[in-house]
């Protein structure tokens, strides 16, 4: 099969798309005429013209709230934040416009934006360009929110968020744009809300999402040479949770670690450890381990950077407490 | 430079109310309400009163009704504030878009929502335009392109844009009118939408209902300028002062921008001057203004302009007048007997409405 990157696989689906519907368009900072802060949008503004792809002025919560204002009323906007540091900015439109227009409108309206673009850290960009914010997201319902952690994962659910009639926030991972991965020819779409087995195996289920997903499978291969099978589920979807494939995993393997690539206090990695000691008590051989970012504002220095953020060794250390193994 | 309006006198030239040399008093301006009895007739003007009448009753109504405990949470009363409102509706056609602030109950009934609909929505009922669920500031219907009804201060500034925006995009031949007040114009997302609408030349009109307060706040003491119009001059867009206190003035101040809007696909900023005579919300009693204030604004009253004015022109008697608000009375008793008697929302509508009932059907 064909290898494109994840900005490819991005770009693929967005061009898919605007070709398919009139109604979508794309909007953000640098989109068009620079084609893309990271490139996902290059060759759009040639394809499909301004009308479709639009630069904006330095304003994040007026262009997030005018596309939540144009899809009130039908069109189908995405929205792309230059990183989710800077959709703070839009947080206020993006939780108490579009997340909470259906309900207050008692079903009259529905709001199919997605506001996408990437989150994490990315090396060395200091502590405000460094975050993984989604939780500010996962807390709000009426909210969907995805983050996809291969360039297969990334075309079909960007394709399926922008034809949801829900809003949908799409992180993608700024570290792994570049990352290669087998895309198919052909046309697919990947259900928002389903879980998928990256990594079978019969010991300890690791939960975990978007770059953390390849920390993890490298950890796995470590602790396969020890004799350690972990099996590696992507959540990919983290609002809608796919609780049935949580339990279908913890079920076999009777012990969980969920990673996050967040800082731990209050964060979806919390939610989710929280849920499978409830839900899976009986299931379950050793407390959940979780692994998070050190409750640290991210540093610059090259040295210290690492420090913050779940690495293989950590995993490997969570999984074999987990396992009861030294 | 921006285009001023200047059909219009701006309203600080005009005092509320000045003498003729006959002694008789002119409470709007002549040139306005000679062109409305020219263009729109007299039949038409009639209508307007009413439903400036049938607002401030409303809203008499609903403030019965919270001090009852009926409507409960936030309430902001329009009383004082009526003419804009009408001047909205009036000078849009049905096809035109509203989205409002939270102070949305008499704009939701100009724009054609049912007054039953509106109070069954501050009763939280199922009858309510919202089913119950939005609540007095989150007032809703697609159908009448009326978009709410707005909680967050300014919040409801780009999403008008928005709308506008698509109308653009899908060449709808469709005006948005996007509605502030004097505390939400120093939010920077309205700053932030005044420059995209501009730049992008969306058929909007931006209205700041300036009654002077934001919530506790006279405007001096959180605004930099006296005159909010100039904000416009920052962005290149066209402004204009409108006198809010009298119909004509509203209506053709308005009428210019959404024409501006549909003719052109620009944006206006206007500045409507009004005055709200209740508090912010039933809760506040208004202490930061001064009794003497009051009574002068209220002297002003807009609809007692209007009213006199029907009379001194003629157009209807002082009986004919009061036969109306008769009516009017029993209609608003109609609608809160409408809201009594309409069910809460049954409790499975609890979870309903939070996304699309939408299976897996992508095709």
């Amino acid at each position: 099969m064909r290898k494109l990157a994840y900005r490819q696989a991005l770009n693929e689906a967005l061009a898919e798309e605007l070709a398919r519907d009139e109604d979508v368009f794309l909007m953000g900072e640098e989109v068009a005429e620079y084609n893309g802060a990271y490139k996902v949008s290059v060759g759009l503004l040639d394809k499909f013209g301004p009308k479709r792809v639009i630069d904006t002025p330095i304003t994040e919560a007026g262009f997030a709230g005018i596309g939540i204002g144009a899809a009130m009323v039908g069109l189908k906007p995405v929205i792309e934040m230059m990183t989710f540091n800077f959709a703070v900015l839009a947080l206020d439109q993006i939780m108490n416009t579009a997340a909470k227009m259906r309900y207050m409108s008692g079903g009259q309206l529905s709001c199919p934006i997605v506001i996408r673009g990437p989150g994490g850290a990315a090396g060395h960009l200091g502590a405000q360009h460094s975050q993984s914010l989604e939780q500010q997201y996962v807390h709000i319902p009426g909210l969907k929110v995805v983050m996809p952690s291969t360039p297969y994962d990334a075309k079909g659910l960007l394709k399926s968020a922008i034809r949801d009639p829900d809003p949908v926030v799409f992180i993608e991972s700024e570290l792994m744009y570049g990352w290669e991965g087998e895309v198919p020819e052909e046309e697919y779409l990947i259900p928002i809300g389903k879980a998928d087995v990256k990594r079978e195996g019969t010991d300890c289920t690791i939960l975990t999402w978007s770059r953390m997903v390849h920390v993890a499978l490298g950890a796995a291969e470590t602790l396969a040479e020890q004799g350690i099978s972990v099996e590696v589920v992507d959540l990919r979807s983290l609002r809608p949770l796919d609780k049935e494939a949580i339990r279908e995993s913890v079920k076999k393997t009777n012990r969980a670690v969920v990673i996050e690539e967040a800082w731990g206090w209050a964060s979806v990695g919390a939610s989710v450890a929280e849920f499978v000691s409830r839900d899976l008590f009986d299931f379950l051989d050793a407390p959940v381990g979780r692994l998070h970012q050190r409750e640290i504002p991210m540093p610059y220095a090259y040295n210290l950077e690492p420090l913050n953020l779940p690495n293989e060794q950590w995993v490997i250390d969570a999984v074999k407490r987990a396992c009861y193994v030294d | 430079m921006p285009a001023k309006i200047t059909a219009t006198d701006s309203p600080s030239k005009a005092p509320a109310s000045r003498k003729k040399s006959n002694g008789t008093t002119v409470w709007l301006d002549a040139k306005s309400a000679a062109r409305a009895r020219k263009e729109l007739g007299d039949d038409k003007i009639v209508e307007m009163y009413r439903s400036m009448l049938h607002m401030r009753r409303f809203e008499e109504q609903a403030g019965r009704a919270y001090q009852m405990g009926k409507i409960k949470g936030f309430c902001h009363l329009y009383i004082g504030q009526e003419p804009v409102a009408v001047a909205c509706a009036e000078a849009t056609e049905e096809r035109d878009y509203m989205v409002c602030a939270y102070r949305d109950h008499a704009h939701a009934i100009a724009k054609g929502i049912t007054a039953d609909a509106v109070m069954a929505e501050l009763y939280g009922k199922v009858d309510g335009c919202s089913r119950g669920k939005g609540g007095s500031m989150h007032l809703f219907d697609v159908d009448k392109k009326f978009y709410g009804g707005w909680g967050i201060v300014g919040g409801q500034i780009p999403t008008a844009a928005g709308v506008a925006f698509a109308a653009k995009y899908r060449d709808e031949d469709a005006v948005t009118l996007g509605l502030l007040g004097d505390g939400s114009i120093h939010q920077g997302v309205v700053h932030e939408t005044f420059n995209m609408a501009q730049l992008w030349s969306l058929p909007i009109v931006f209205i700041i209902e300036n009654n002077r307060y934001a919530m506790g706040t006279e405007m001096h003491r959180a605004s930099s300028v006296s005159d909010l119009s100039v904000i416009a001059d920052a962005y290149g867009m066209a402004s204009a002062n409108i006198d809010g206190k009298d119909i004509f003035h509203a209506y053709y101040g308005i009428k210019e921008a959404v024409e501006r809007a549909r003719a052109e696909s620009k944006p206006t900023l206007l500045n409507i001057d009004t005055y709200r005579f209740r508090g912010h919300s039933m809760s506040d009693p208004a202490t930061y203004r001064t009794k003497e204030e009051l009574e002068a604004e209220m002297a002003g009253d807009p609809i007692i302009r209007l009213q006199n004015w029907l009379v001194e022109s003629k157009i209807r008697t002082l009986e004919e007048i009061e036969a109306f608000d008769v009516e009017i009375k029993a209609d608003v008793k109609a609608s809160l007997k409408f809201a009594e008697e309409s069910p809460q929302p049954d409790e499975s509508e609890h979870e309903q409405h939070i996304y699309v009932d939408w299976s897996w059907d992508i095709e």
